[in-house]
């Protein structure tokens, strides 16, 4: 007896205890225990008319609480102690824990015996397990349940699922019900259910039907009737899903044209400014994306708590960064150049060479890994099948942000005006009394500086690697040669244009073909429009 | 006539010059056959027989810098897809290399093993006749010749010029290297062709075959130079300097500038499909990499190097540059990047004119 004492009174102290540090809420529930505590002992009787009545009760009573001892039933994992007070082993532990609280119990008791479930015991419990679990207060418990009961595929299941389905009061749940239903419906025998479930798969419009519906729809159906409206529907399905698809494609290309108007956009400002050809410009890239990874390790390594906000310090570091390398270039490089342009190519070619090997031996050769911010990570579902990762909708929306900046930078700023002035005739903007140089070394840092921010958007949704660079430029070349230069309105075209149609022709040709075809058209389209889609009159012409 | 003739060559070359061509021939035709071939394996003047597909190699690097600078130094035109043309040439070797071995691949096929693993049944149209050692050849040359015609056709009479040029070749080279990665191609994916074992009957891993290539390339080699010479000490060869100094003005003076540029665009691709050709017998394989942009752009730098606008110095170049390479690789691998990236920014600031040029430079001074 004395043993018995603690276990008794452990429910009562546990529920004071955390009555006085928790929130009223958990103390009711646990309250309430006290009461299942009775019924749930019942359970072990060897009587089996007692069990029954006691399952049914706690059917009617629906208390959530006997969702574990309930489990612990069906699977033999129930057990009693010498005073009748009942515990359940969790899979994979070895401690017992209490079947009415569901915590650990210590010290472990002495003398339980397993409470013997037979068949009759357990086909009578499913249906109440399944019963507490669909109206169990967690989302995630109720559609686990659904998902179940859908699995077994009974009419007592259907039952179930429809009850449960007027009282649903979350629509993600509502939905997976609707189309179990509809599931059990097509899968029936009769024609008028099967009616039903065709009527109601045509409102869903998934795909996940199509295995049903395609089999009512085959010539094998003697119903003609059924077999005609099966097909309508197998139609309207098939057609939603290439819109989808289409759809899907369409977002994919928005977002690498993003990335590609990124890196385009401080391509198309040097080399509409200075006539640059910067082969080194993929490298800012790179590092850009390197200097994001850096940041998060940073956090990784010196405030974990705060890794999830590491986009944030990465955003302004990655700019400065590549502006401060562009500028450097362009200080000891790149202005001894001017005015030869293929030799400005080779230089910088070289210097990409040296940038690489670079970031190769300080991180290695290997891809790095860059993880999405937890705020990140996910999408949104706007249909069936269609995911748009909140990574990639970030990017595009980050591009907008980063293009209307520079737009009002070169439109609405007196910096802005100066290198419009540069642009377009050099020596008249000097004579005016323009810094040129000046402005030289500031226009190349902030195309340099972009493309750093590309490569942030890059490491969200790409491979971060020494070669990144070379994927993009020749990519981010082709914009600038179809874009025209000295125009933001061609790069951007340009860009959202080559991502699309690079996507849109993956899934007809291949995404290699799809590549050689893009090229291809850009050769001849510079037969028609030498100077690019937008022309300004500018340095390059002059 | 005779006078004629001696005259013409005298334009080519100064009698000094001439020797000194003289000299290379004979070094390339006979001074090295002969140390390999004849002097005993234990003298010092013996040239080992793995050096020999080696130099091999640098011949048709230098045949390949002779055609670059062709372009780039005397017409202006900067191009990135001569790796292209180059890897070509190599593939239609490549080709007839492999219908060569005919049912002694792995599988005993009478297909290349490449396309039995595809489980394809017959030939692909464009491979027939590439058992024939002149037509492959003829298409190792013809090939590229076409490509680059019809491309420098649409490119030169749109007036793509300067670095939009170069950009757009290196598009081309880029999406060809994307074609030829592919196995549907029909060229062997990304791991292409290899395994040769014998050309014109003769084994590729015999030290006589070996040197016969080492001479076909040096003979290559000698006369393409030459012929480089004969085109830019011609009347034609003077527009084309014309052209690239000042393309509107010689227009006005009734050149009409794309034709010029289009025969010697077409020229320097034929040199480089050869120099490609001559290259896939001697090193074995030939694969899609040889087309990576990056290639092309390092054929640049040999020219740059070696010095714009001088043909011996372009030769000279690639040799440096590949010479280095082949050393700093094998000792110290990760710093050959460095030194390739540090050549490229060096010689464009402060050697314009590469070695040659500061060669004639110093030259000049002592003379003085």
């Amino acid at each position: 007896m004395n043993s018995h004492l603690p276990h008794a009174a452990s429910p009562r102290r546990l529920a004071s205890l955390l009555a006085a540090s928790f929130t009223l809420l958990v103390a009711a529930a646990t309250v309430s225990a006290g009461a299942l505590d009775e019924s749930l002992r019942d359970l072990a009787s060897p009587d089996s008319e007692i069990v029954e009545r006691t399952l049914t009760q706690i059917g009617s009573r629906g208390d959530e609480l006997a969702i574990p001892a309930l489990e612990a039933l069906c699977d033999g994992r129930l057990l009693a102690g010498p005073d009748g007070t009942l515990y359940f082993k969790a899979p994979r532990e070895r401690t017992l824990r209490s079947a009415v609280t569901g915590a650990p119990v210590d010290p472990q008791p002495s003398g339980v015996r397993e409470v013997e479930v037979n068949n009759q015991v357990r086909r009578l419990a499913l249906p109440v397990l399944a019963q507490l679990k669909l109206k169990s207060s967690s989302e995630s418990v109720r559609l686990a349940a659904a998902q179940e009961l859908a699995e077994r595929g009974s009419d007592e299941a259907a039952i179930l699922l429809r009850t449960a389905l007027d009282k649903e009061p979350s629509a993600k749940v509502r939905d997976f019900l609707t189309l179990a239903l509809a599931r059990f419906d097509l899968q029936s025998e009769t024609a008028q259910r099967q009616m039903a479930g065709l009527r109601v798969a045509n409102n869903l419009g998934t795909p996940s039907l199509k295995g049903e519906i395609g089999r009512l729809a085959a010539a094998s159906n003697p119903n003609l009737e059924v077999r005609k409206e099966a097909g309508l529907v197998l139609e309207v399905i098939e057609s939603r899903q290439r819109r989808i698809d289409m759809l899907g494609a369409l977002f994919h290309g928005l977002s690498l044209g993003s990335i590609l108007l990124l890196a385009a956009l401080g391509l198309a400002v040097t080399f509409g400014l200075l006539g640059v050809i910067n082969m080194a410009h993929g490298e800012m890239l790179m590092i850009g994306a390197y200097t994001t990874y850096a940041v998060q390790m940073a956090f990784e390594h010196w405030m974990p708590g705060a890794l999830r906000f590491y986009l944030l310090a990465a955003v302004p570091l990655s700019f400065l960064s590549t502006f401060l390398a562009g500028v450097v270039l362009e200080r000891t490089i790149i202005r001894f150049l001017y005015g030869r342009p293929l030799e400005t190519l080779l230089a910088t070619w070289g210097i990409s060479l040296v940038l690489i090997q670079t970031v190769r031996l300080i991180f290695g050769a290997q891809n790095v890994a860059v993880a999405n911010p937890t705020w990140l990570g996910g999408g949104v579902e706007i249909a069936h099948g269609l995911v748009l990762p909140y990574s990639r909708i970030a990017v595009i929306i980050f591009a907008i942000v980063v293009t209307i900046a520079v737009w009002a930078l070169l439109q609405r700023t007196r910096l802005g005006l100066q290198v419009r002035a540069v642009t377009q005739n050099r020596s008249m903007a000097a004579c005016l009394g323009i810094a040129t140089t000046r402005i030289d070394m500031w226009m190349f840092g902030l195309g340099s500086g972009i493309a750093g921010l590309g490569g942030v958007a890059l490491s969200q949704i790409g491979n971060v690697g020494p070669e990144l660079g070379q994927t993009y430029i020749i990519d981010s070349f082709m914009v600038v040669v179809v874009g025209g230069v000295g125009r933001l309105a061609g790069s951007i075209v340009a860009s959202l244009g080559l991502g699309l149609i690079n996507e849109i022709l993956e899934p007809f040709a291949g995404a290699v073909l799809g590549k050689i075809t893009v090229l291809v058209m850009i050769i001849l389209f510079i037969q028609r429009r030498p100077q690019g889609l937008f022309t300004l009159k500018g340095r390059i012409e002059a | 006539m005779f006078a004629r003739i001696r005259h013409r060559l005298l334009r080519m070359h100064s009698p000094r010059a001439w020797m000194a061509v003289g000299i290379a021939a004979a070094v390339l035709l006979l001074l090295l056959p002969i140390s390999n071939g004849l002097i005993p394996a234990k003298s010092a003047f013996h040239l080992p027989d793995y050096l020999v597909p080696l130099l091999g190699k640098f011949l048709c690097f230098g045949l390949a810098a002779l055609a670059m600078d062709l372009v780039w130094g005397f017409a202006g035109i900067l191009s990135l897809g001569h790796g292209l043309f180059f890897a070509l040439g190599g593939y239609a070797i490549g080709m007839y290399l492999m219908r060569s071995i005919e049912g002694e691949g792995v599988y005993r096929s009478t297909l290349p093993d490449f396309m039995v693993f595809l489980d394809w049944k017959t030939l692909p149209w464009y491979w027939r006749g590439f058992d024939h050692f002149p037509y492959a050849l003829a298409a190792a040359l013809l090939g590229p010749a076409l490509l680059a015609f019809l491309f420098g056709y649409l490119a030169f009479r749109s007036k793509i010029k300067g670095v939009y040029f170069s950009i757009v070749t290196q598009a081309l080279t880029y999406a060809a290297m994307l074609l030829f990665f592919q196995n549907a191609a029909g060229f062997g994916g990304n791991n292409g062709m290899t395994d040769f074992k014998r050309i014109l009957g003769y084994s590729l891993q015999a030290p006589s075959t070996r040197l016969a290539l080492f001479m076909a390339s040096g003979l290559a080699l000698l006369l393409s130079y030459l012929s480089c010479r004969y085109i830019i000490t011609s009347k034609l060869g003077r527009v084309v300097t014309a052209i690239r100094d000042a393309e509107l003005k010689s227009r006005f003076c009734g050149y009409e500038s794309t034709h010029y540029k289009l025969f010697i665009w077409t020229f320097s691709a034929i040199l480089c499909a050869l120099a490609g050709a001559l290259y896939v017998p001697q090193v074995g394989i030939i694969n899609p990499s040889e087309m990576q942009p990056s290639n092309s752009i390092e054929m640049a730098i040999w020219v740059a190097v070696g010095g714009r606008g001088s043909l011996s110095g372009a030769v000279l170049g690639a040799w440096i540059i590949n010479g280095g390479k082949s050393w700093l690789t094998a000792v110290f691998p990760s710093a050959w990047l460095y030194v390739l990236g540090t050549l490229f920014i060096v010689v464009t600031l402060f050697l314009p004119k590469g070695v040659a040029g500061a060669w004639a430079t110093l030259t000049r001074r002592w003379g003085k």
